[in-house]
C-alpha cells in the first residue's frame, strides 16, 4: 500500500542525453502540472554544444520544474527529484540534489563503459556512495522495450520511447492524470501511427509500474496554489517579450520591423517573431549585428517600430547605432538578452552584467531609457513598457532580460489587449514652424520632437548625427546650441520618471530596517528569500526596479528610509554603484557572478545574518 | 477607390506621381552648400537635382540616406527626406527603409571609404539580397574629410601622409566587387560627363532591386587629377550600349576582341574587322562578360577604363519578397483581437 504524502512544493530535474528528449518530458510534465493548478516554474537547460558526444558530461540536457501550493518565483536551487537517464546525468547534477532527496535512474544504462566514459570507477546506484539519497533504480530501458514490445518497433526506435515511460512513472508518483499527455502525442504524433502508440504505451506503461511496483513507497500530492481568476497559459520569458513587442507596435497602431543577427540566448526572439508575420511583423535577419539594428532605425526613420534584439556582445556593436538614434530622436527598442560575458564568455549561462553598458556604453552624452524584465512572463509587460516609451518619447530604449527569463516558463495570466493603454506615436502632418516651415526639432510638453514620416509632404528635412540646431535641425557648431541640446536630450529622457509608477517597497509590517533592492531576474530569488526570511519571524523590505534610466522619482527617499540596503546582482555591483553615486546612500553589494541564478537559500541564510547583524547595532 | 498613377520604370512603380510637374529648384535645399571649391560632388548634385524633376515622382517620397565622408553631405542640400547617418552604413539603414516602404525612391550615397572599407560588409550583403535601393558610391580614391589618407581604391603606391613610403594595399574594383556580390544593376560614370551621368542615374533608379553607380570623382584638394588620363578624344575612356559594339578612341577606332587566349583586350578595328568586335550584352543572366569588362580597368594610374552599364538584369527585389510574407489586418480592433488569439495560443487553462 502507497501512502500519500501532501507536500507544498517540489523541485524535480529530468536530466539525459542531448537526444534523451529531457526537453519535451519536462514541458509536458508542466503541462500537467499548470492543469492541476499548482504554481510552477521552469528552466531548461542545454549543452551548448548543439551534439556533444553521447553518454558525455558535456551532452547532458537537463530540464527543471519548481510547482508549489504557493506563489512561487523562481525554478528553485536543488532539485529534490532527479531523473537520470544515463550516468553522464547523474554526474552532471548529483551535486545539486538536496541531500535526501530522490534519484530515479535507468539502470540499463550503467554499463562499465558508460560509468568509465564520466569517470565513475564503481557503479555509485550500488557502490554506496548514493547512500544519502532515496536511489530507485531499475531496468527503465528494458520495461520500456517490454511495454512497446508487440507494436512491432525496432529497438533503437522503442529504447526513444523510455522518456514517456518516466513521465507515466512521475505523474503517477505526483498523482497526476496523464490523459493531456494522451492527446499530445494524439496530435503530435497523428502521421506517425506507430510511433504514437508506442509513446502511448509506455506513458500507460509507465503509470502502471508505479502502481503495482512495491519500490515507491509514497506518492505525492501538491494542493493548487491560489491564483487571481482568469486564463493562464505557460510562457518563456522570449516568447513573452516577442508578444510585448507585437501589442506595444499594435496598441501604437505601427508594424513591427525586427532587425536581427543569430546571438545565443536571444535568436528565439527571432524564431518567435518570424513567425507571426501575419500580425504586421517583418523580421529582417541582417548581415552582422550594426545591420541589424541600422535597419531596425531606418524602418522607425519610414515610420514603423524598429526593435532589434540581441546580446552582449551584440549590443557593443550597435552601440554607435544607438548612438545616432539618440541624436534622430527616433523610437527604437534595443533588446538585450544578457549572458555571462566578457567577450563569448558563457552564452547559454546567465547574468546581469551588462547593465552599465547599458547606461553608459555609448560616446558622448547619449542618454537612454533603460528597462529590465523581472520574471518570464514580465517580459511581456516589459517590453510593451519599452515600446511605450520608445514610441512616446522618440527615444531609444534598452530593454533587459537575460537567459535565466529568456529560457524559463511560467504561468502567465493572459491580458485583454484592448485594456492596454493606446499610444501615440503623434506623427506631424502639418507645417509647425513659422511661415509654412517645418521644424524637426520643435518639442511637444513630454519634449519629445515632431516625428513626420517620408511621404508627408511640405515636410521634407534631413536628419543625422551632427549636432542639430535647436528646433530647425540644422546643422550647427554653436557653442550654446550644442550645450542646449545636450541638455534637451538629457532632460526628455529624466523626465520619463513623471510618466512612471513610484518606487514602492514591500514591507509588509512597516518595521523592517533591511531593503533588498533588486532589478532584473534577481525578482524570484529575492522574493524567496524575503519569504523564507518572513517566515523565519525576520522583517526585510524588498523594492524591484522595472526602470533603471531613469530611476522612480521618489527612490533615494525610500532608500533613505532603512538602515541598510542589499542589492543582489549577477554582476560585481552595478546597480549599487549607481544607486550609491545617485543618492549617496550607503547600498551593500551582495555579487554572485556564477552563470546561474543567485541561490535562494544562500541568499536567504546570508540575508538573515545581514538582518540579525542590523537588529543588534 | 483611386489608382495611384505610376511612374516609368519598374523600380519607382509603386512611388506616387507629382502632381505639378516639378522644378531643379523644388529638389534644392535651404542649405548653403560647403564643398571644396573644384570638388567633383557639385556636378554630381546638380545633375542630381536637373534629373529628380524628370522622373516625375512627388519629392516627399524622395529619401537620400548617405554614411560618412565629403560626398555624404549630399542629402542636407536636396530638399526631400534624407539622413546623414554612420561611417559605412547607410546600405543597413537604406535596407530598413525600403522594407518598411514601398512608395518611397531611396537613394544611398557613399563614397569610396565609407562603401569599401568601413561598409564593405553592409554594400554586398545589399546588393546581394537585391534591396531595392540605388547606391551612388563617389569614388575619388583618397579619404578626403580626414584630410587624404589612402583609400581602398588608392593605387599601390600611393603617397598619402599614412603611406609616407607608399601605401602597400591592393585597390578594390567597385565595379568587380559588386558584380561578385551578385548585384543586379552595376554601372559606372564620371562626375563631369553631365549627360552620361543623368543617363546612367536615372537608368539606375528606375531599376527595381539594388543598383550600383561608381561615379568617377575629382577632389581637387588631396587627389586631384586622378581621373584626367579619361580626359580627351585619345583617352581609354570604354563607353559600354547595350546592344552595341563595344568601340572606343578616337573615332572609335579602336574596339574590344576576344583574343586568342580567350581574353578580353582592345584591337584597331580596321585590323580585326567591325564583326569581330565585342557587342555589349548588360542583360546577359551570367554576370562573367561584365566582370571581364571591369577588369580592363587599370588598377594603378587609371588611363583606361569601361564607363555605361555593365549589367541589368531582372531579379526579384528584397523588399518585395520580404513584403510579400507580411500581413496584417487593416482594421485596428481586428488586429487586435488577432493578436489575441495568437497570445492565448492552443494550450490555455482557467481558474
Amino acid at each position: 500500500m502507497t501512502d500519500i504524502t501532501t507536500l507544498d512544493h517540489v523541485v524535480i530535474r529530468f536530466a539525459g542525453d542531448s537526444g534523451d528528449g529531457m526537453q519535451l518530458t519536462g514541458s509536458r510534465f508542466t503541462h500537467e502540472t499548470a492543469v492541476a493548478g499548482n504554481d510552477f516554474s521552469t528552466l531548461p537547460n542545454f549543452p551548448a554544444e548543439i551534439r556533444a558526444p553521447a553518454g558525455t558530461v558535456a551532452g547532458v540536457s537537463s530540464f527543471q520544474l519548481h510547482f508549489a501550493n504557493f506563489d512561487i518565483r523562481t525554478p528553485g536551487d536543488a532539485p529534490d527529484v532527479l531523473v537520470a537517464m544515463n550516468p553522464a546525468a547523474l554526474r552532471a547534477n548529483i551535486g545539486d540534489l538536496v541531500r535526501g532527496g530522490t534519484i530515479i535512474a535507468d539502470s540499463a544504462d550503467f554499463t562499465a563503459r558508460n560509468l568509465a566514459k564520466v569517470g565513475y570507477a564503481s557503479d555509485p546506484l550500488t557502490d554506496g556512495s548514493l547512500d544519502s539519497y532515496h536511489v530507485h533504480a531499475f531496468d527503465l530501458t528494458g520495461q520500456t522495450i517490454a511495454a512497446v514490445a508487440e507494436l512491432g518497433l525496432g529497438r533503437k526506435d522503442a529504447v526513444r520511447t523510455r522518456n514517456f515511460y518516466a513521465l507515466g512513472l512521475l505523474n503517477w508518483m505526483y498523482d497526476r492524470p496523464v490523459e493531456g499527455t494522451l492527446e499530445f502525442l494524439a496530435h503530435k504524433f497523428a502521421g506517425n501511427p506507430a510511433v504514437r502508440d508506442a509513446n502511448t504505451a509506455a506513458v500507460k506503461a509507465g503509470y502502471a509500474f508505479g502502481e503495482t511496483t512495491e519500490l515507491f513507497a509514497t506518492r505525492y500530492r501538491i494542493a493548487p496554489a491560489p491564483v487571481p481568476p482568469g486564463t493562464y497559459r505557460q510562457i518563456s520569458g522570449n516568447r513573452a517579450l516577442g508578444y510585448g513587442l507585437m501589442a506595444g507596435a499594435a496598441r501604437s497602431g505601427l508594424p513591427l520591423f525586427l532587425g536581427a543577427y543569430p546571438i545565443t540566448p536571444a535568436s528565439d526572439v527571432l524564431h518567435i517573431l518570424s513567425n507571426t508575420k501575419q500580425h504586421g511583423v517583418t523580421t529582417f535577419q541582417a548581415e552582422d549585428e550594426i545591420a541589424a539594428v541600422g535597419a531596425a532605425l531606418g524602418a522607425s526613420f519610414a515610420g514603423q517600430l524598429g526593435v532589434t534584439v540581441t546580446s552582449g556582445p551584440g549590443m557593443a556593436l550597435k552601440s554607435e547605432t544607438i548612438g545616432l538614434a539618440v541624436m534622430l530622436e527616433l523610437p527604437l527598442v534595443v533588446v538585450d538578452v544578457q549572458r555571462a560575458g566578457p567577450s563569448t564568455g558563457m552564452p547559454t549561462k546567465t547574468e546581469q552584467a551588462d547593465l552599465t553598458q547599458a547606461l553608459f556604453g555609448r560616446h558622448g552624452e547619449a542618454p537612454v531609457p533603460v528597462i529590465a524584465a523581472a520574471s518570464p512572463a514580465d517580459c511581456f509587460d516589459a517590453a510593451f513598457e519599452a515600446a511605450r516609451i520608445a514610441v512616446t518619447y522618440r527615444t531609444p530604449v534598452i530593454l533587459l532580460s537575460d537567459g535565466y527569463l529568456a529560457n524559463g516558463a511560467e504561468p502567465w495570466q493572459i491580458p485583454d489587449l484592448a485594456t492596454l493603454p493606446s499610444i501615440d506615436p503623434g506623427f506631424a502632418t502639418s507645417p509647425n514652424g513659422p511661415d509654412g516651415s517645418f521644424l524637426p526639432y520643435a518639442r511637444d510638453e513630454k519634449l519629445a520632437r515632431a516625428w513626420a514620416v517620408p511621404g508627408t509632404p511640405g515636410l521634407q528635412h534631413r536628419v543625422g548625427g551632427l549636432e542639430k540646431a535647436d528646433g530647425t535641425g540644422a546643422i550647427s557648431y554653436d557653442p550654446a546650441n550644442h550645450e542646449r541640446m545636450v541638455r534637451l536630450r538629457a532632460a526628455k529622457v529624466a523626465g520619463i520618471a513623471s510618466d512612471v509608477p513610484p518606487a514602492e517597497a514591500d514591507d509588509p509590517t512597516g518595521a523592517a530596517r533591511v531593503l533588498v533592492v533588486g532589478w532584473g531576474s534577481t525578482y524570484g530569488p529575492i522574493a524567496a528569500a524575503a519569504r523564507r526570511v518572513r517566515l523565519n519571524s525576520r522583517e526585510v523590505a524588498t523594492l524591484h526596479l522595472r526602470h533603471l534610466n531613469p530611476l522612480p522619482s521618489n527612490l533615494g527617499e525610500v532608500l533613505r528610509r532603512y538602515d541598510r540596503v542589499v542589492v543582489p546582482e549577477m554582476n560585481l555591483g552595478q546597480l549599487a554603484m549607481v544607486l550609491r553615486a545617485t543618492y549617496l546612500v550607503d547600498a551593500q553589494s551582495y555579487s554572485r557572478v556564477r552563470g546561474l541564478p543567485i541561490s535562494v537559500a544562500e541568499f536567504a541564510a546570508d540575508l538573515e545574518t545581514i538582518i540579525d547583524e542590523e537588529s543588534q547595532r | 477607390m483611386t489608382t495611384t498613377p505610376l511612374a516609368p520604370g519598374a523600380g519607382l512603380t509603386r512611388v506616387p506621381l507629382a502632381v505639378t510637374p516639378l522644378t531643379r529648384k523644388d529638389f534644392t535645399s535651404d542649405q548653403e552648400v560647403r564643398w571644396c571649391p573644384g570638388c567633383g560632388d557639385y556636378a554630381v548634385l546638380a545633375t542630381f537635382q536637373g534629373l529628380m524633376p524628370q522622373l516625375g515622382i512627388k519629392k516627399e517620397n524622395t529619401v537620400i540616406v548617405s554614411g560618412i565622408g565629403c560626398s555624404s553631405r549630399f542629402p542636407y542640400y536636396v530638399d526631400s527626406y534624407g539622413m546623414h547617418s554612420i561611417h559605412g552604413r547607410a546600405p543597413a539603414i537604406a535596407t530598413g527603409i525600403a522594407m518598411a516602404r514601398e512608395d518611397l525612391a531611396v537613394w544611398v550615397v557613399t563614397g569610396d571609404g565609407d562603401a569599401l572599407s568601413i561598409g564593405g560588409n553592409h554594400l554586398i550583403h545589399a546588393l546581394r539580397r537585391n534591396v531595392n535601393i540605388t547606391v551612388m558610391l563617389f569614388n575619388n580614391r583618397i579619404y578626403g574629410l580626414t584630410k587624404g589618407q589612402y583609400s581602398p581604391t588608392s593605387e599601390q603606391g600611393k603617397l598619402t601622409k599614412s603611406s609616407p613610403a607608399g601605401s602597400v594595399d591592393s585597390p578594390f574594383n567597385p565595379v568587380s566587387l559588386a558584380l561578385g556580390a551578385e548585384a543586379s544593376f552595376v554601372a559606372r560614370t564620371v562626375d563631369s560627363h553631365r549627360a552620361h551621368l543623368t543617363e546612367v542615374l536615372t537608368a539606375a533608379i528606375s531599376h527595381r532591386g539594388a543598383a550600383l553607380v561608381e561615379i568617377y570623382q575629382n577632389c581637387p584638394i588631396f587627389n586631384d587629377g586622378a581621373f584626367d588620363g579619361l580626359k580627351g578624344p585619345d583617352s581609354g575612356l570604354i563607353p559600354l550600349r547595350h546592344g552595341e559594339p563595344i568601340r572606343f578612341g578616337p573615332d572609335g577606332g579602336l574596339g574590344i576582341v576576344r583574343g586568342a587566349d580567350g581574353s578580353l583586350r582592345p584591337a584597331a578595328v580596321d585590323e580585326v574587322g567591325l564583326e569581330n568586335v565585342l557587342v555589349h550584352d548588360a542583360h546577359r543572366d551570367d554576370p562573367g562578360l561584365a566582370f571581364e569588362l571591369s577588369r580592363l580597368t587599370d588598377t594603378g594610374t587609371i588611363l583606361s577604363a569601361p564607363i555605361g552599364i555593365f549589367r541589368d538584369v531582372e531579379r526579384p527585389s528584397y523588399d518585395d519578397l520580404a513584403r510579400a510574407q507580411v500581413s496584417v489586418a487593416p482594421d485596428p480592433a481586428r488586429r487586435l483581437a488577432e493578436l489575441q488569439g495568437l497570445i492565448t495560443g492552443p494550450d490555455t487553462w482557467t481558474v
